[in-house]
């Protein structure tokens, strides 16, 4: 079985104007299945680019990507999109809810996209709502709950298409440290009990303590690549609390 | 299937989020479509009262009148020459093949007494073929007949305005009405006809024998005793209209012994001739109200795509973010296309209860008939989608193509 993610040589340059901007120069990675790593650097550093390459929103100047053995840097929007649909779950800073949708249409959304046209939608969607705590809230507007609970809907919301592999930008970015650490121990949770992979963007210390590999950046390239075996063990407050991940199951 | 009700859930959605700035979009198409609905209503409705006023008269119908007379280098207008007679009448029908009846009329004016009730009326002298001629019915009583013609009998056929100005509730079959002192026995009532197209009563009318009416009402003309004021004929058949024109002109010039160098005598006119006139102008005025009717449309679709594009700015990190989790150029397209033709539809839907509403408050102020036809509804809306379509297409392209990574970050 191939690796889930491998790159080879990926390079990135945007033209800003007269500048040229060499986002990524030249960055060759594998991340496993079933793995944990977080992203880390300096802002402009290019981890936000690898992120969207990655995640398939983006392509690549040059170089190769293999994403769970397909090379993804020649295909089309349209195809880029199915991608993102099948394989990817996003979990971005700002939640990204639509706000006039209640929480189960926000889990739906990418149902809406799939080829399968969403067969029994409202029991996925609730099953994953359960699945990040959120059982009794499905027709709560995003604006009525707290942040914590919107990340959770935007969690639920990126697992309803079952991805490999989910990208988190900053996830806790707009939370307080204890719903951050709640929030990065159920992702934690859903890596080790699941098997899903995780990617996070982070320039926290506090986050990427929560993964078993850190990737760190600067200037656009990798400069920094740890492994687990030489990482502190972080044993996690939100799996002693009440984890809904251990309700769920 | 599924996608397009859930777009259509979506775009409903959105555009209830802002009612009013929805409402004032759809307002231009709204007025588009509902001066349609209404121009085209007052339109067919003038073209069927038209079509209406010349079935009364009587189909196929086709009047000759006497050409004008010409006295000391005056000439007199058309009808004063006494060059029609009723021998004329009566060989029309005989030589052409495609006249089927001819009838002579006098006409006159008199005041006409019962008891102690006066009424003025027009007075027209015929045959009794006058009735099929102009499709005329005696309801009560009976039409008089070629007896009562060939011995000039004092009888009478009244128009339902008579009787009821001269009789009110008396039953007026078998009563004496004094015409210029003369007593006439009313033989029948004629069933009503309504207004003539030029806006005259037609059931304000008697109707007696020629003969009758010449020699005891109207007077006879002394230049010729046989004159007529007019000859009413009817064709055939609709397209044998032109051929009994034609063949009616070469009978007259021939019997009344015209040189090819002279002018008739006499000039010859039908039903669709006299209204053609009156149905152009109509038309033309359905014409420049459809133009008003249709800048307003693009008006309108202009006013959509703006509101379009606003909203497509508003909603960049919406859009983004469909993108992001598996949204494909087409369903973002369609997504835009579908609210840009809901608020079109839903526009030229109001647009269209409002032209029905306007028509009908036409008809009764200005007393006009108007006819809402199904086809003109489903035209409006059809033109409403039409506009909805091309005026969003290109906001809803412009979405659809955006960059995610773009219009992810943007706020």
């Amino acid at each position: 079985m191939p690796s889930l993610i491998q790159t080879d040589g990926l390079t990135k340059t945007y033209q800003l104007g007269e500048v040229t901007v060499n986002a990524l120069q030249g960055v060759s990675v594998t991340i496993e299945r079933g793995s944990f790593v977080a992203i880390m650097g300096a802002s402009g550093s290019g981890k936000s680019t690898l992120m969207n390459l990655l995640g398939c929103l983006d392509r690549p100047t040059s170089g190769r990507y293999l994403l769970d053995g397909v090379p993804v840097e020649g295909l089309d929007r349209d195809q880029l999109a199915e991608i993102r649909n099948q394989k990817i779950g996003f979990v971005f800073q700002n939640f990204n809810l639509l706000p006039r949708m209640s929480a189960m249409e926000n889990v739906q959304l990418p149902l809406l996209y799939s080829s399968d046209e969403g067969k029994d939608a409202d029991e996925r969607a609730k099953r994953v709502l359960a699945l990040v705590g959120l059982a009794g809230r499905e027709h709560s507007l995003p604006t009525q709950l707290s942040g914590g609970q919107q990340q959770r809907i935007a969690i639920a919301r990126a697992l309803i298409n079952n991805p490999e592999i989910l990208l988190a930008d900053e996830p806790t970015g707009q939370l307080d440290s204890r719903t951050s650490a709640e929030i990065m121990g159920m992702i934690q949770q859903l890596n080790r009990t699941r098997g899903i992979t995780i990617v996070v963007v982070t320039h926290s210390d506090e986050v990427a303590r929560f993964a078993n590999r850190i990737i760190t950046f600067r200037d656009g390239r990798i400069v920094d690549d740890r492994k687990e075996q030489t990482l502190p063990v972080q044993i996690v407050e939100a799996s002693s609390s009440s984890s809904p991940m251990e309700v769920s199951r | 299937m599924k996608h397009l009700i859930s777009s259509m859930r979506i775009a409903f959605r959105a555009l209830k989020v802002n009612k009013l700035r929805s409402a004032l979009t759809m307002l231009g198409i709204v007025i588009g479509v509902a001066a349609v609905i209404a121009t085209a209503a007052i339109g067919s409705g003038a073209k069927q009262r038209i079509q209406q006023q010349i079935a009364s008269i009587g189909s196929n119908t086709i009047i000759i009148l006497p050409g004008s007379l010409t006295s000391s280098g005056l000439r007199m207008g058309t009808g004063n020459a006494v060059t029609l007679s009723e021998s004329d009448a009566r060989e029309l029908p005989a030589q052409c093949p495609d006249i089927a009846l001819a009838v002579p009329v006098v006409r006159g004016g008199a005041q006409i007494v019962y008891e102690s009730n006066n009424w003025a009326t027009m007075i027209y002298g015929s045959t009794p073929r006058f009735l099929e001629v102009r499709e005329l019915t005696v309801g009560e009583g009976a039409p008089f007949s070629q007896q009562d013609v060939d011995s000039a009998n004092k009888v009478a056929l009244l128009g339902k305005t008579v009787v009821t100005n001269l009789f009110g509730d008396v039953d007026p079959v078998g009563q004496s009405i004094r015409i210029k002192n003369v007593p006439f026995t009313v033989v029948g009532v004629l069933d009503p006809k309504g207004q003539s197209p030029t806006g005259q009563d037609q059931d304000d009318v008697i109707l007696l024998p020629i003969s009758t009416a010449k020699r005891k009402v109207i007077g006879i003309k002394s230049a010729n005793a046989d004159a007529v004021d007019s000859i009413m004929m009817q064709a055939k058949s609709g397209n044998q209209i032109q051929a009994a024109q034609d063949a009616a002109t070469a009978l007259l010039r021939q019997r009344h012994h015209l040189a090819p160098s002279e002018d008739d005598d006499f000039s010859i006119r039908n039903m669709e001739e006299i209204f053609a006139a009156q149905e152009a102008s109509s038309r033309i005025m359905s014409i420049m109200l459809a133009a008003v009717a249709s800048v307003s449309l693009i008006v309108g679709g202009i006013g959509i795509m703006n509101i379009m594009l606003v909203s497509v700015r508003e909603r960049t990190r919406e859009i983004g973010l469909r993108q992001a989790v598996g949204a494909k150029t087409r369903d973002i397209l369609t997504q835009f296309l579908v609210e840009a033709v809901t608020l079109s539809i839903v526009g030229g839907c109001a647009g269209v209860v409002l032209g029905i509403a306007a028509s009908a408050v036409v008809s009764r102020l200005a007393s006009w008939n108007t006819v809402v036809s199904l086809g003109a509804v489903f035209l409006a809306v059809f033109f409403s989608a039409l506009v909805g379509i091309s005026f969003g297409y290109y906001p809803a392209r412009k979405a659809a193509y955006l960059d995610p990574i773009e219009a992810l970050r943007s706020e």
